[in-house]
């Protein structure tokens, strides 16, 4: 089945972090210990928002020692195409709910000599679980941490009281700034830096670190795509034999999931590389959203990516 | 002269490229025996940032197997410090030394023979930089550093298949199989079936 094994999961409790952000912890309705993870990893969580296939992925930010379950925080997009907001609203303990295995494309290179993370908003998921498991590992790691405001600045009290010294908070509202070309300058021999928020943030962080000399293997990032909205078109499905039209709000996944097409997927984020589908023909334009892609692929304008990506013009067939 | 042409080989074996300036805080070059006329190529490569480049650079010397020195021709690089090790096993705590002090930003160069590069290269890993971001360029003696699978023993500057062991005495084949943690390749028994049924030695790596 695409999207590889599911877990059967139970709603345990919903707590509200604060005016944006809501905490999700899942246990399995077996009682069985979840699979176990590593910090960076990832699940896709099933949504029946009235009718209306949601599957959204989210970073586990619990221990990856924790087999009892999984928690996810979720902050809330108003703007989004509802997958948070059904979260926000509609979930409550008790329900039963259906998630992925989780998947790790944002793991630490334990190689590395010190692990420097950068986190924005609500990219510090990933990083929460990274230092549980750091800091039983005993790895040596170091976090830059900014939110908005101190009410939205989710777990910072709870990092800091656990890991103090090795967690620095900055507030936009204070017009605080991490002082990026410092903190790079500074890094031994060996460092990994790893980033997580939103995407100005991440190119910053980025494009600051390679203009600096850091090697590209030591530079990592997640940035998990909202398939985005836009105009509705139509594709033809060679392997399947169907023709269908993706809608507005709808990506080119689900709507071939929609129309009993079996497509494979992963992180639905444009992040992992799965759902990567040969494009036959093309009269018009390819709307490449995703992080997979090389240059060379776009140019070539041969593949594209149905989680995030989208077309516009005459006809497009792809082989699926 | 340019890098070295190695005929195709299976996956294991390393492959390396050729120097090219990078932007970066500080240069840290490990080099042996020909290695340095890459390095001076690499430098007249990089045009207006030059003196920067070398204002910020630290070389590490050692003469080749095959005798090759040209340390004068380092030394007159001026590079901001360039040290001369009169072998590799003398070299490397020096770039322990370097390594423990230095800061990411550093941009590392390799140049000249496989041994030389592969005792460099482990160093580097050691710390946790990512080995496929060192760059690295092979010039002069192609001889080999040769693991022996069965005494674990390690013998330099290889130049003959078969060649006997230097600690075990057996006669080992010598495999393009490549480990970089230990920075040799693999010497296999060649006679293990028939004892003493050993070819001639060809001198496959000058």
């Amino acid at each position: 089945m695409s999207g590889g094994a599911k877990i059967a999961v139970r709603v345990a409790e919903v707590v509200e972090v604060n005016a944006l952000i809501k905490r999700f912890r899942f246990v399995a309705r077996d009682g069985a210990p979840m699979p176990a993870f590593s910090g960076g990893a990832h699940i896709v969580v099933e949504m029946d928002d009235h009718g209306t296939r949601r599957l959204n992925p989210y970073s586990l930010m619990s221990d990856p020692e924790d087999r009892s379950g999984y928690e996810i925080s979720v902050r809330r997009d108003d703007m989004g195409r509802g997958g948070s907001l059904f979260l926000h609203r509609y979930v409550t303990p008790g329900m039963e709910m259906v998630i992925s295995n989780p998947t790790n494309l944002f793991p630490l290179d334990v190689r590395a000599r010190k692990h420097l993370m950068i986190a924005g908003g609500i990219g510090i998921t990933p990083f929460l679980a990274q230092i549980a498991q750091l800091a039983r590992l005993g790895g040596k790691y170091e976090l830059h941490y900014a939110a908005r405001s101190p009410d939205l600045g989710a777990y910072m009290d709870r990092l800091t009281l656990a890991h103090p010294g090795r967690v620095h908070c900055y507030f936009d509202d204070q017009g605080q700034q991490i002082a990026l070309d410092r903190l790079l300058s500074m890094q031994p021999i060996g460092t990994h830096l790893y980033v997580c928020g939103p995407k100005g943030m991440i190119g910053w962080v980025l494009s600051t670190a390679e203009r600096m000399g850091w090697p590209k293997g030591a530079l990592h990032a997640e940035e998990f795509l909202a398939p985005g909205t836009g105009t509705p078109f139509e594709v033809r499905l060679a392997a399947s034999g169907k023709t269908i039209t993706v809608g507005t709000a709808q990506s080119l996944l689900e709507a071939m999931e929609a129309a009993g097409v079996d497509a494979p997927y992963m992180c639905r984020g444009g992040a992992c590389g799965q759902c990567e589908t040969a494009v036959l023909h093309c009269d018009g334009r390819l709307l490449h959203r995703d992080h997979w892609l090389t240059p060379d692929d776009l140019a070539l304008g041969t593949k594209i990516m149905p989680c995030v990506s989208r077309f516009e013009g005459a006809s497009l067939v792809i082989d699926r | 002269m340019g890098k070295t042409e190695f005929p195709p080989a299976i996956k294991s074996r390393p492959v390396y490229g050729v120097l090219e300036p990078k932007p970066g805080a500080a240069h840290l070059v490990v080099a042996d025996g020909e290695g340095a006329l890459a390095v001076a190529e690499m430098l007249a490569r990089a045009g207006a940032a030059r003196v920067a480049m070398l204002a910020a650079m630290h070389i590490l010397y050692t003469p080749g197997p095959n005798g090759t020195d040209l340390w004068q021709m380092v030394e007159s690089l001026t590079a901001a410090q360039a040290f001369r090790a009169p072998t590799i096993p003398t070299l490397l705590p020096r770039l322990q030394r370097v390594l423990a002090d230095a800061h990411m930003g550093l941009q590392i160069y390799l140049a000249g023979t496989e041994g030389l590069m592969g005792q460099a290269e482990r160093e580097v890993m050691a710390t946790g930089f990512p080995y496929r971001d060192i760059q690295r360029e092979h010039r002069g003696s192609t001889v080999r550093r040769v693991q022996c699978v069965h005494c674990k023993g390690i013998t330099e500057n290889v130049a003959t298949d078969p060649f006997q062991c230097s600690h075990c005495g057996l006669h080992l084949f010598v495999r393009d199989h490549y480990s970089r943690r230990l920075a040799a390749f693999q010497g296999v028994n060649i006679d293990a079936e028939e004892p003493g049924n050993v070819p001639l030695p060809v001198v496959r790596f000058t």
